[in-house]
């Protein structure tokens, strides 16, 4: 890891990663393990977070839900992150009526509000959790796409992709080996807010009730769980929250520092 | 104008167009309310999706939808068999109070905190500033609300935890009580992003050419921050606020939901939990108009305000 990169916020990240990966080895307790014993219990030596109604140990779902807040967050990015590229590289490269239809396609896209859309969708298709890195990365893309687009068009115009051109590269090539590797400090950035925006959308639909079911546990279908009882059991508000704001401030900061260069 | 007119007549039909294939081309679709309720019977489903034109091919079905959506048909309600559009129209006014006031917060208190930091960047109140509203934009608006709530309604008793007005009381006092959390909740979101595009667009003026010559020939540094920088910085954040309609309206839909708002948010919410289709259908597409519409509307005025723009176009 270069040195510019050692901050507090990649350090969270990788450790959050590391502790959603040995979830079955570091979590205390099992995540869907009831002990109608110690129901509602507040956060203490034995549940660092307390548990829920069901006296499940909140900081073993926490770290369950990390894996599936943290995967829906990634795999929708990349899916966006993905079709982004592929649209804007090409209305970029091709310009004229391609141009003008995917831009005018983005334009539409980027007009309906985003989560609405989702959660009329989440309702209709209760989705299982791949059907939510679809739909949330499907609705993801544009920004991305924008950002493709600018690029590819100020660098396909620079001598060296003119080069390649005279010497007969074909288009694919082209965009493969000239343009899109000067991109990709631009695509990055994009790439880590893409993530960010998917672990919030993905927490926010099933704050609502349409995005992850349970009895899987992530961030926002626990916080959707733990609205009714917020009153007198609070630290089921908390945590859950606590960890989307920390892992999403961090990706945001890395975002911004990959911005800065 | 003409031109960015029909522009946005026709962003409104590819709206409309993927909103309603999207909403159809799912499995259950429209009909998915009564495919969850186990009374109801398959022969029934069959009859009502006869009556309701759905067994006919998606692009009649999608025609037949625009036409009566233009002519200001938009169907019953499922929940209650009441037009759409008098469910939709009653909501309105809350909305647009709380949208309005949280964005005038958010632009009062964030024109003056991204001056002082653009022109103090890098020093200590810049690099808080920046912490402070990185980690703002960050906030999963639905938790903030949900903390708010917790802290100044449940706790401490302060503030009323949900709702526009109190049976009783309804004076001045009393509005304000209810609006002042989840106005705080858009207000911070929105100001956050806002302060960050205001500091480095009023950084990069800063640094142009035509406030060094007005620092040379001696103008005061008061001057030059807000009548020759700021006027240039503030040009397209007024666009910026208007473009960002689309993230506003998700912002209300969370807001109004946790706070039990009665504005159109709070109205999606209802409509979401009962799949009242034809209510989620035309909140679709009425935000999404607005939004085109307001992002139109951000183009005549950045012409009509930036000269540069309108001596390029005559």
């Amino acid at each position: 890891m270069s040195p510019s990169l050692r901050t507090p916020a990649v350090i969270l990240l990788s450790a959050l990663i590391v502790l959603a990966l040995l979830a079955p080895y570091v979590a205390p307790f099992a995540p869907e393990a009831v002990d109608l014993a110690s129901r509602r219990t507040a956060p203490g030596l034995l549940h660092w977070f307390g548990t829920d109604a069901l006296g499940r140990d909140v900081l073993s779902r926490v770290l369950y839900g990390a894996r599936v807040s943290l995967a829906v967050g990634v795999l929708s990015a990349a899916l966006a992150v993905s079709l982004g590229v592929a649209i804007g590289a090409l209305a970029g490269y091709v310009g004229r009526a391609v141009d003008a239809a995917l831009m005018r396609l983005t334009d539409a896209m980027l007009s309906i509000p985003r989560l609405p859309l989702l959660m009329v969708l989440g309702a209709i298709l209760q989705p299982s959790i791949p059907a939510l890195v679809l739909l949330v990365g499907v609705a993801g893309w544009m920004e991305t796409a924008r950002v493709t687009r600018a690029e590819v068009l100020s660098i396909r115009g620079r001598g060296f992709v003119e080069a390649s051109r005279a010497v007969g590269a074909t288009v694919e090539r082209q965009i493969w080996r000239h343009v899109l590797p000067n991109a990709i400090p631009a695509i990055a950035v994009a790439a880590t807010l893409a993530v960010g925006r998917g672990i919030l959308l993905e927490s926010t639909l099933s704050f609502f009730g349409v995005g992850v079911q349970p009895p899987a546990a992530s961030w926002g279908n626990m916080l959707y769980q733990a609205q009714s009882t917020m009153t007198t059991e609070p630290w089921l508000a908390l945590f859950p929250g606590l960890m989307i704001f920390l892992t999403v401030v961090a990706i945001n900061s890395l975002g911004e520092r990959l911005a800065r260069g | 104008m003409l031109s960015r007119l029909a522009q946005s007549f026709l962003l409104l039909l590819i709206v409309s167009a993927v909103v309603f294939l999207l909403i159809h081309a799912v499995p259950g679709g429209p009909l998915t309310m009564y495919l969850e309720n186990p009374n109801v019977r398959p022969e029934d489903i069959e009859r009502l999706r006869a009556s309701l034109g759905l067994d006919r091919p998606l692009f009649e079905q999608y025609l037949s939808w625009l036409s009566g959506f233009v002519r200001g048909d938009w169907g019953f309600s499922y929940t209650d068999g009441r037009p759409v559009a008098v469910r939709l129209i009653e909501r309105i006014p809350a909305t647009l109070e709380l949208i309005g006031v949280s964005l005038v917060v958010a632009i009062v208190a964030s024109v003056p905190i991204a001056v002082w930091t653009a022109v103090r960047q890098g020093r200590l109140l810049d690099r808080t500033m920046n912490g402070v509203t990185l980690a703002a934009i960050s906030l999963p608006a639905f938790w903030f609300a949900l903390v708010l709530q917790l802290l100044f309604a449940v706790w401490l008793g302060w503030l009323p935890s949900s709702g526009r007005l109190s049976v009783v009381d309804r004076g001045l006092a009393d509005r304000v009580g209810h609006i002042l959390l989840p106005a705080t909740v858009l207000a911070a979101l929105h100001g956050a992003a806002w302060v960050r595009y205001l500091r480095s667009s009023m950084g990069q003026a800063l640094r142009q050419h035509f406030v060094m010559v007005a620092r040379a020939k001696g103008v005061g540094e008061r001057l030059v921050r807000y009548k020759h920088a700021l006027r240039t910085a503030l040009l397209p954040f007024v666009t910026v606020v208007m473009l960002d309609a689309a993230i506003i309206v998700s912002g209300a839909v969370v807001t109004e939901s946790v706070f039990a708002w009665p504005g159109l948010g709070g109205l999606f919410y209802e409509a979401l939990i009962r799949r009242d289709y034809t209510v989620l259908m035309a909140f679709l597409m009425l935000s999404s108009a607005a939004v085109i519409l307001l992002s139109a509307l951000a183009d005549a005025l950045y012409r009509a305000l930036d000269p540069r723009v309108r001596v390029a176009a005559s």
